[in-house]
């Protein structure tokens, strides 16, 4: 079954024509072409496919596409203001050397925001970790990613997003 | 995944008509157990019932004697509701402790209680609490509800629409999470309410269950020391290569003790 | 260059742009045009006999271009794919070296072997068709269990090997051994099975390529830690493609630990079919199939003996290893239980004799090559577990009985029994500054107190020796090695003034690009910013051996900095000649040649101009241009070594085990970016953990099927697994590389389970408990508190 699905994505309007079975991440990947969000498993577990909707982390490899029709989908894509001025929880990740290979990335930058948000910008090292439980790193250890979440957790207040 | 035609209902006069005579139909609400089953292809629907555009789904109500959950509503949603930390701290704790945040955004008690996966947290709550199913036809008390492996008393289309739970006098949840997927491999839930004492299983077994001799032991003495020699067989406990019958059977004693202190703080 | 990003510095990486904003490429994301999709039909059996294959329905399914089976390989003559390393057993005979067709022929042999390849216009065609594929086997025995792949009436995985048996090899002398432990006051023994592993890059494997018809080029892009190899593999022994027709791409890759070493029968299937169907093929592996497919690591059964004196000095170390080859022998697989392994059993000691037994073993499982350390972590894994048990068997301070036969700092260079010269070290700081770290004097209190809440503290020391940095050719020759083990650097200096380093090394997380431009930055004084590095292009960079076994800067980075040599020197000579000095009164001081005793300076980047637009050039002597490229071939591994102490606590009625501190101490040599390093560390100690604690490759023995084949069942570690760790580190400088580094990339993950291990074990000691198996998962660790099932 063919739909015409339409949402906005990283505040643009984005829309076209898919299967029902296709998913959100596809058609972020293949129809409108945002990479950045990945895929790492086949069972809902890895994270690596975290984006925003409606202001809430959600695996993208776990909604369909349709589902997703009139929100508001905000990708790895669409975080930084510019290329010079990222988001802070990008520049801590960034300061902090919180990724290697960098493909659990954007599911983990999507999932600490939404983390650090949910948290009223107030997390202690036990509580991301145990947070974090949704995305898994293979290259850091965690270590740095845990220390980059409670640095951008003080900046992401001070600049207001 | 195989495809399938997509349905969004707006009510659930809808959502019924729409699965009326589709043997191979689906209803899906948090997706997070359905989707992953169809990305597998383990399973073929003919139709998909999208019930997330039914607002009435969802919401939770407290009264006097109790809190009723919609069906469509989310484990996020009933771990932060400050209706339900008033009336279940234990309830809200468990829904917290579902699978990452993520999965919370999405999935729902209605889904996850209709699925019964023997490993899936709420079961032991709407069992350990004695609450009451409703669905699109009637209402079925907790003991009624859970049949089995992935089984549950609910008919070909008929739908869950809100879970009643009793106000708990004292209540707590202890999971043992399997390591490697993170549900329950021993999930016990104490509760006193009005009803009495019960003590429910998850993860353990094929499908929840009450242990009776803790319960009794409970009434008498609420206290963890009063189960702490109880043990259930392991005989027809689940076997993996994460916990063996034998492991199970003694984790549930040990789970039962601390969810019993849990309920005592 | 500048304090900031030079030699030493926490210079942020360069890498880090594109990949938090979402604009790394990786081969999945790789656009294009008019391309079809694969997918592989796997065997659902462990051991059958294929008895017919019918397509026909499937390729009358929508959207299907093409089905490919192993008879269509035959047919065609694409050839099998190879090991790369012959080791010769006892006997003096090569390996046995079964065929490893790229699709099943008659037979499959492991869950996951590949049966057929479905092109389709879509990857959900493709799966649609595959399920339309009518394979009917005869199922047979498997041989799963690898303690008994050796016995009687266990099923052979191939005929070309009888009995399973790959090769009976050994290093030491047996006698000399035998003749240590009559001698010995004690003897210490241990039976072990360093458990299986599924290394688990997050980014699957994939592949894609095109094949351009007009000039008869191929290109594959693949999740490779190594192109060039590839490339070599697939044109001199699989497809048959002259090497300059086939481009392989390793684009960003997304980690790889190993796995992504190999040459997989996907990649060359896909580069085989692109010209087959006129139109790129693109293929990413589904987690179930990286589960099923990836080379697997590890899977030992050891038995081993130490024997020591009266006062607790080592005698002689007996090892007899049963090692997992899985059902075909991939790319490097004979090397890693060999000449990875049983060459590093004396550790950081000085046991005068060893002797080490390896059998390598076919079982119907998936093939097992490297994986992060190879060889490295299970060597380690005996030592360090067989000495802490010796420890506590005669009641010895488990530092005190390693301080006691550490080899003494000037003992560098020291020849051990088993063929390595250890090149420098010191041993001893290490260890020290560890347990002032991991305050151990403070330990018992710690224990006290976690016992009044019902909690087991344990501490263990783990204290690792490694060879890295592969490595010198000759060596690797002589040991069986197929290929050199040498690195290529190309430093192109642009007439602008900008620097592109083309490095045959790739990077899939270790940082390569910034790495490499602080060299070349400090090195030759251009700011970081004009400094790029290239890799994994085969169209443009130098013939490369590529990342792993910790091999990138002590080898690539020296390989670089010998171009840059060259860049220095050539500039020299314009420079004297810009100056009308004698070249040999010429200094370069950060990025300036000089007149030494004058004001007269032309900066670098002057020279270069002047060499791209050569007006006032000695054009007579030199060559205009500024391009220098270089080889290196390491006279000798490099030899990190360092000491992890770990403590954990113990819920004795649950068996749950939690790491509460982890130390590492490393000297890794001269350190260039330590915030890169410690990443390193970080990562492989969790990998370490993780094999200790969660991870266990788990087939049915009866069956074959892979138990363990999603996150659902394989214990993947996680934040809330580990806590934060302690480094720190000593420097002894590598003598014998102009940067003067040995490697950081395996470290982590070689010291880590044995210091886990000693840890659970120390920890339940009071309870009597003497051996718990890896991994010492709850279940496990219960089970060897209450000797229940
Ligand atoms: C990574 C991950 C980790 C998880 N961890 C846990 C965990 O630790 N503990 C745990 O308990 N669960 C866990 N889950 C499962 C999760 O809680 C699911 O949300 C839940 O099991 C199903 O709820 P859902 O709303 O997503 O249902 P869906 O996936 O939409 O549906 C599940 C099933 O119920 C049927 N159904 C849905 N709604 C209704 C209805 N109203 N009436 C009748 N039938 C209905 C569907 O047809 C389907 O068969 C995890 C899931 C994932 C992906
Ligand atoms: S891709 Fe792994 S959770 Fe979505
Ligand atoms: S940075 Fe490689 S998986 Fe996280």
């Amino acid at each position: 079954m063919t739909i015409n699905v339409a949402m906005t994505v990283n505040g643009k309007a984005a829309s076209g024509k898919v299967e029902a079975r296709t998913l959100l991440v596809q058609f972020l990947r293949e129809h409108l072409g945002l990479t950045g969000t990945h895929v790492g498993c086949d069972t809902s577990q890895c994270g690596a496919c975290v984006v925003h909707l409606d202001g809430k982390s959600i695996k993208s490899c776990t909604i369909l596409a349709v589902q997703a029709e009139g929100g508001k989908v905000t990708t790895i894509e669409g975080l930084a203001e510019s290329a010079e001025k990222l988001h802070p929880m990008q520049e801590a990740f960034r300061e902090n050397h919180a990724l290697q290979c960098g493909f659990c990335t954007p599911g983990m930058v999507m999932s600490a925001i939404d983390m650090v948000k949910r948290h009223n910008y107030q997390l202690d090292e036990a509580t991301v970790r145990r947070e974090l439980e949704g995305n898994l790193c293979r290259c850091t250890g965690y270590h740095n990613i845990v220390k980059a979440i409670l640095a951008a957790a003080p900046a992401m207040k001070s600049a207001g997003v | 995944m195989y495809d399938f035609a997509y349905h969004r209902p707006k009510t659930m006069a809808e959502a019924t008509a729409a699965l009326k005579g589709k043997p191979e139909a689906r209803p899906m609400s948090g997706g997070m157990t359905l989707i992953p089953t169809l990305k597998q292809r383990l399973a073929k629907p003919s139709d998909v019932v999208d019930l997330n555009g039914i607002k009435e789904l969802a919401g939770i109500k407290v009264d006097g004697s109790g809190v009723t959950v919609g069906a469509m509503t989310r484990h996020a949603d009933v771990a932060s509701s400050a209706d339900v930390k008033g009336a279940i701290p234990a309830l809200a704790d468990l829904a917290g402790h579902i699978g990452d945040p993520a999965v919370r955004n999405r999935g729902t008690m209605g889904g996850s209680v209709a699925n019964n996966d023997p490993a899936a947290d709420y079961p032991a709550a709407v069992l350990g609490l004695d609450a009451t199913v409703t669905t699109t036809s009637r209402t079925i008390k907790a003991d009624d509800f859970f049949k089995g492996l992935f089984e549950t008393a609910l008919e070909d289309g008929e739908l869950i629409t809100s879970i009643t739970f009793p106000k708990a006098e004292k209540a707590g949840y202890m999971k043992f999470p399997n390591p490697a997927s993170r549900y329950a491999m021993v999930g016990v839930f104490v509760a006193k309410t009005a009803g009495g004492v019960r003590v429910a299983v998850t993860g353990a077994g094929p499908c929840v269950f009450r242990v009776k001799a803790m319960e009794d032991a409970l009434a008498r003495n609420f206290s963890a020391d009063a189960i702490k020699d109880i043990k259930v067989p392991a005989d027809g406990l689940n076997s993996d290569i994460h916990g063996s019958a034998e492991y199970r059977a003694h984790l549930v004693t040990v789970m039962a003790r601390r969810a019993v202190d849990q309920a005592n703080k | 260059m500048t304090a900031e990003t030079g030699i030493g510095a926490r210079v942020k990486r360069k890498e880090d742009q594109r990949f938090l904003t979402g604009t790394g490429r990786y081969v999945d994301d790789l656009p294009l045009a008019r391309a079809t999709y694969a997918y592989f039909l796997r065997s659902p059996h462990a051991h059958a006999k294929i008895k017919s294959i019918d397509t026909g329905a499937a390729k009358a399914m929508p959207g299907v271009v093409e089905i490919f089976t192993g008879k269509d390989t035959a047919d065609a003559k694409v050839g099998g794919l190879i090991c790369g390393w012959v080791v010769k057993g006892k006997d003096g005979q090569p390996h046995k070296a079964p065929p490893h067709p790229v699709m099943a022929l008659d037979t499959v042999r492991y869950v996951g072997d590949t049966v057929a390849m479905v092109v389709a216009n879509s990857a959900d065609e493709a799966r649609d068709a595959a399920e339309a594929i009518k394979v009917d086997y005869e199922v047979k025995p498997a041989n799963v269990d690898l303690a008994k792949a050796f016995d009687k009436g266990t099923p052979e995985v191939h005929a070309e090997a009888p009995g399973n048996l790959i090769y009976d090899w050994e290093i030491g002398v047996k006698a000399d051994v035998d003749a240590a432990f009559a001698k010995a006051a004690h003897v210490t023994k241990l039976d072990l099975v360093n458990n299986r592993l599924i290394p688990n890059a997050m980014e699957p494997r994939a592949a894609a390529a095109e094949y351009d018809k007009g000039t008869g080029n191929y290109t594959l892009w693949s999740t490779s830690q190594n192109p060039h190899v590839l490339r070599l593999i697939l044109s001199a022994f699989v497809l048959g493609i002259p090497e300059h027709k086939l481009r392989v791409i390793a684009p960003d890759v997304g980690g790889g630990f190993g796995s992504k070493i190999f040459c997989y029968n996907e990649e060359t299937m896909v580069t085989w079919a692109a010209s087959r169907v006129g139109r790129p093929i693109k293929w990413t592996a589904e987690r179930a199939e990286s589960f099923m497919t990836d080379a697997h690591g590890r899977d030992h059964v050891t038995h081993a003996e130490l024997a020591l004196d009266k006062d607790g000095k080592f005698l002689g170390l007996k090892v007899d290893t049963i090692a997992n080859m899985g059902a075909y022998l991939s790319t490097f697989s004979t090397a890693v239980p060999t000449y990875l392994y049983a060459t590093l059993l004396a550790g950081q000691y000085t046991t005068p004799v060893i002797h080490a037994n390896v059998r390598a073993a076919l079982t119907h499982t998936a093939p097992v090559d490297a994986y992060r350390g190879a060889g490295r972590p299970e060597a380690t894994f005996v030592i360090e577990s067989i000495v802490s048990k010796a420890a506590a068997e005669l009641k010895m301070d488990p530092a005190e009985l390693r301080r006691k036969n550490f080899i003494p700092a000037d003992a560098f260079p020291y020849q051990t029994p088993v063929a390595l010269q250890y090149d420098s070290g010191n041993y001893p700081p290490i260890i020290d500054e560890a347990m002032k770290m991991a305050d151990y004097k403070g330990f018992e209190s710690r224990r006290a107190e976690a016992k009044s809440r019902g909690k087991l503290r344990g501490i263990g020391f783990s204290s690792y020796i490694e060879a890295c940095g592969l490595g010198p050719s000759r060596v690797i020759g002589q040991l069986g090695g197929g290929v050199g083990q040498w690195e290529s650097a190309q430093i192109k200096f642009n007439p602008t003034g900008n620097v592109q380093i083309l490095t045959g090394a790739h990077s899939h997380g270790q940082s390569h690009e910034t790495t490499f431009a602080q060299l070349v930055s400090d090195k030759l004084g251009v700011p970081i910013e004009n400094v790029e590095v290239v890799h994994g292009d085969t169209a443009t960079t130098p013939f490369g051996m590529g990342s792993y076994g910790s091999r990138s800067l002590a080898v690539g980075g020296s390989a670089i900095m010998k171009a840059a040599d060259k860049v220095i020197a050539k500039g020299k000579k314009i420079a004297a000649h810009l100056m009308e000095a004698d070249v040999a009164d010429v200094v370069f001081e950060q990025g300036t040649f000089k007149v030494a005793g004058t004001d007269k300076n032309v900066p670098l980047g002057a020279a270069v101009f002047a060499a791209y637009v050569p007006h006032n050039y000695p054009l007579e002597e030199l060559e205009p241009g500024m391009d220098e490229n270089a080889f290196y071939d390491p006279s000798n591994f490099v030899y990190p070594a360092g000491t992890q102490i770990c403590e954990v606590e113990v819920d004795p009625e649950t068996g749950v085990v939690e790491v509460v501190n982890h130390t590492a101490v490393d000297d890794f040599g001269n350190i260039i970016n330590p915030m890169i390093v410690e990443g390193q560390v970080h990562g492989g100690i969790v990998q370490g953990v993780g094999q200790a604690l969660m991870e266990n490759a788990v087939y049915d023995k009866e069956t074959g099927q892979l138990v363990s084949g999603s996150y659902m069942d394989y214990t993947m570690p996680r934040a809330d697994d580990v806590p934060s760790f302690k480094l720190g580190n000593k420097v002894t400088p590598c003598p014998h590389n102009p940067l003067g580094v040995k490697g950081c990339g395996e470290a982590g993950a070689i010291a880590a389970p044995a210091a886990v291990m000693n840890a659970v074990h120390d920890a339940l000691a009071p309870l009597g408990v003497t051996h718990v198996p890896m991994p010492a998962t709850p279940q496990t660790v219960w089970q060897a508190i209450h000797g229940g099932k």
